[in-house]
């Protein structure tokens, strides 16, 4: 097999960690790639790169391709979501001033109950929070109002503004937000610079959210399927590779190269063992599935997952509910996932859709081969998303 | 006057922002307001209700203006980034010199393309200079670790300084590696051996 390099963009985070261990560990390698990745300084920039050409697939928060689809974001490239590159791994946290007076008011940062953490926010903070984000189409910005606006939560609201990651810290020690909602290694960056605490991780909104996925456009995919089905199988290996708690050190090591995330390995081991310290006095917590690679079909881009995020987008900007989970169904491929992955020999679930929260602890279902087990997947007050039921 | 468009320009460094309105008003009499703070980007450009917005693709506060691609943002008129029908070309070579617009919805490609052009013509300028700069950088660091290098060679070999050179030329032709390759190997080794 000739070996082709293919341009690939991505964000300096620690979920992008299949990209790169695919090509550092040689799984890259094995399908005949060169991955040459491509840092990118915003998602703008990734998104521009892949909508114009510069790159052929990219790293890229899951909303995106689905914002795009639904004609928001002033740019149309029709984009395909191969994979589901992470689930989960984001972090909520608060600057210290925020921090203290949650103390003060007996609260234990238990790092777990989104229900008494709203509560004990509102109670020392009664008007809408500022939370910094990533970007405004992003797990972020969905998990964030989702937990301030399920119904029944004492909760102050949400203000979101979008903060680029490395100015995270500064904008919170300058006052211009009061918390944030963001991916590793970033919230740990502010515990470690003392001007934040952790409250929660994204995990304990939505068990299993779809964060960051393997995009591509689609009419890319369609014109070199091959190449796709060598890039979706080298970024699968990888995750698997990840998901091996023996290698958790080395991939550590990997991601903190100057070249990659240019970060502390120790940092990123906290995010991947799920092991977070939450304050600056050093207060540890550790969380079931933090970030996920692999486990529980981990990489298949339900239509399901699609269509919740389309949901909620569409309720806050005044979309059409059905014709937007329409629209971004499509963009979630299960079939070319299927296509490319099966002969791996991974097992593959009977049907490319869910309810989604419905499964209330890890379930076995009917995949094609027998039977596969797909875990936790509730929001933490309990409701649940059917696509096919919306009115 | 009707045909006057407004621009943003976002960017930090004065010379630069100089020069892009330089570039901008050369030949036509447009209105350009140039942003430099980072904090509350989206407000400031919100403020000013622009018809073109230009940002220099590798700054990291690009996102904060995403929030303008929102109808329901701080911006009341919808903000694309470029124009539809614009054609791919012009976006492309856009993206390939390092400027991003943002376009007020409406404006017509035979308006913008004059602007974009300008941008296009500055910024590629800017990336040519930071090519130029990079590169007698490294020349700089080059030709430093070679002369650590001979140094090593010099020392350990009892040679002169030409016989060092020598040497060093001879090993990077015979490996196929750089000059400046071979040098730091060496330099990193005795580093450990001393």
């Amino acid at each position: 097999m000739k070996t082709v390099t293919l341009p690939v963009a991505y964000i300096p985070l620690v979920d992008a960690a299949p990209l790169i261990v695919a090509q550092e560990m040689g799984f890259a390698e094995a399908e005949g790639l060169n991955l040459d990745l491509i840092q990118a300084p915003s998602w703008s920039s990734v998104r521009d790169m892949l909508s114009f050409g510069r790159v052929d697939a990219a790293h890229m928060l899951s909303p995106i391709p689905v914002a795009m689809a639904l004609g928001l974001g002033g740019v149309s490239t029709a984009l395909s979501a191969v994979s589901v590159m992470s689930v989960n791994g984001d972090v909520i946290g608060v600057n210290r001033h925020l921090a203290d007076h949650l103390k003060a008011a007996g609260y234990q940062f238990d790092f777990k109950d989104p229900v008494a953490a709203g509560r004990a926010l509102s109670y020392v903070h009664p008007t809408p929070i500022r939370f910094g984000v990533p970007f405004p189409f992003s797990m972020h910005v969905e998990l964030l109002h989702y937990w301030m606006d399920a119904a029944g939560v004492a909760a102050p609201g949400a203000e979101i503004k979008v903060i680029p990651p490395p100015l995270m810290a500064e904008a919170l020690a300058a006052g211009e937000i009061d918390a944030f909602c963001v991916g590793e290694p970033w919230g740990s960056i502010a515990v470690e610079n003392g001007s934040g605490e952790l409250l929660l991780p994204g995990a304990a909104i939505w068990k299993f959210s779809p964060e960051k996925v393997l995009a591509v456009r689609s009419e890319w995919a369609e014109t070199e399927p091959h190449l796709l089905g060598r890039l979706s199988r080298a970024t699968w290996q990888a995750g698997r590779w990840l998901a091996s708690p023996s290698n958790m050190a080395l991939a550590s090591e990997i991601l903190a190269r100057k070249t990659y995330l240019d970060v502390p390995a120790l940092i990123i081991e906290r995010s991947l063992t799920g092991r977070l310290i939450i304050s600056p006095r050093g207060d540890a917590r550790q969380v079931d599935r933090f970030i996920e690679f692999h486990h529980g079909v981990a990489n298949f881009p339900w239509r399901s997952q699609a269509a919740w995020i389309a949901n909620q987008i569409a309720g806050r900007v005044g979309l059409d509910r059905h014709t937007a989970i329409e629209a971004a169904r499509s963009v979630f491929r299960s079939d070319l996932y299927r296509r490319d992955i099966a002969p791996l020999g991974a097992e593959m679930p009977g049907a490319s859709e869910k309810v989604e929260g419905s499964i209330r602890e890890a379930t076995a279902v009917a995949s094609d081969a027998g039977k596969l087990f797909l875990l936790e997947d509730g929001f933490f007050d309990g409701r649940i998303f059917d696509p096919t039921a919306e009115d | 006057m009707i045909d006057r468009l407004s621009i943003v320009v976002v960017e930090k460094d004065r010379d630069r922002a100089v020069q892009i309105v330089d570039a901008l008003t050369a030949e036509t009499d447009h209105e350009v307001f140039v942003i430099t703070a980072e904090t509350g980007l989206a407000r400031h450009v919100a403020d000013r209700q622009p018809d073109i917005v230009l940002i220099d693709i590798d700054n990291p506060s690009r996102d904060t203006l995403e929030e303008l691609t929102l109808a329901s943002g701080p911006l009341e008129r919808p903000v694309a980034m470029f124009v539809t029908g614009t054609g791919g070309d012009l976006v492309k070579q856009a993206v390939e010199a390092g400027v991003s617009a943002y376009v007020v919805d409406g404006l017509k490609p035979e308006r913008l393309s004059p602007v974009l052009d300008a941008a296009i013509a500055r910024f590629q300028m800017f990336k040519q200079m930071r090519l130029e700069l990079d590169e007698a950088k490294r020349a700089l660091e080059d030709r430093k670790v070679i002369d650590r290098a001979k140094g090593v060679l010099m020392k350990a070999r009892g040679v002169t300084e030409d016989e060092a050179y020598a040497l060093l030329r001879k090993a990077a032709m015979d490996q196929g590696r750089r000059m400046a390759e071979v040098a730091e190997a060496l330099v990193t080794a005795a580093g450990l051996l001393s």
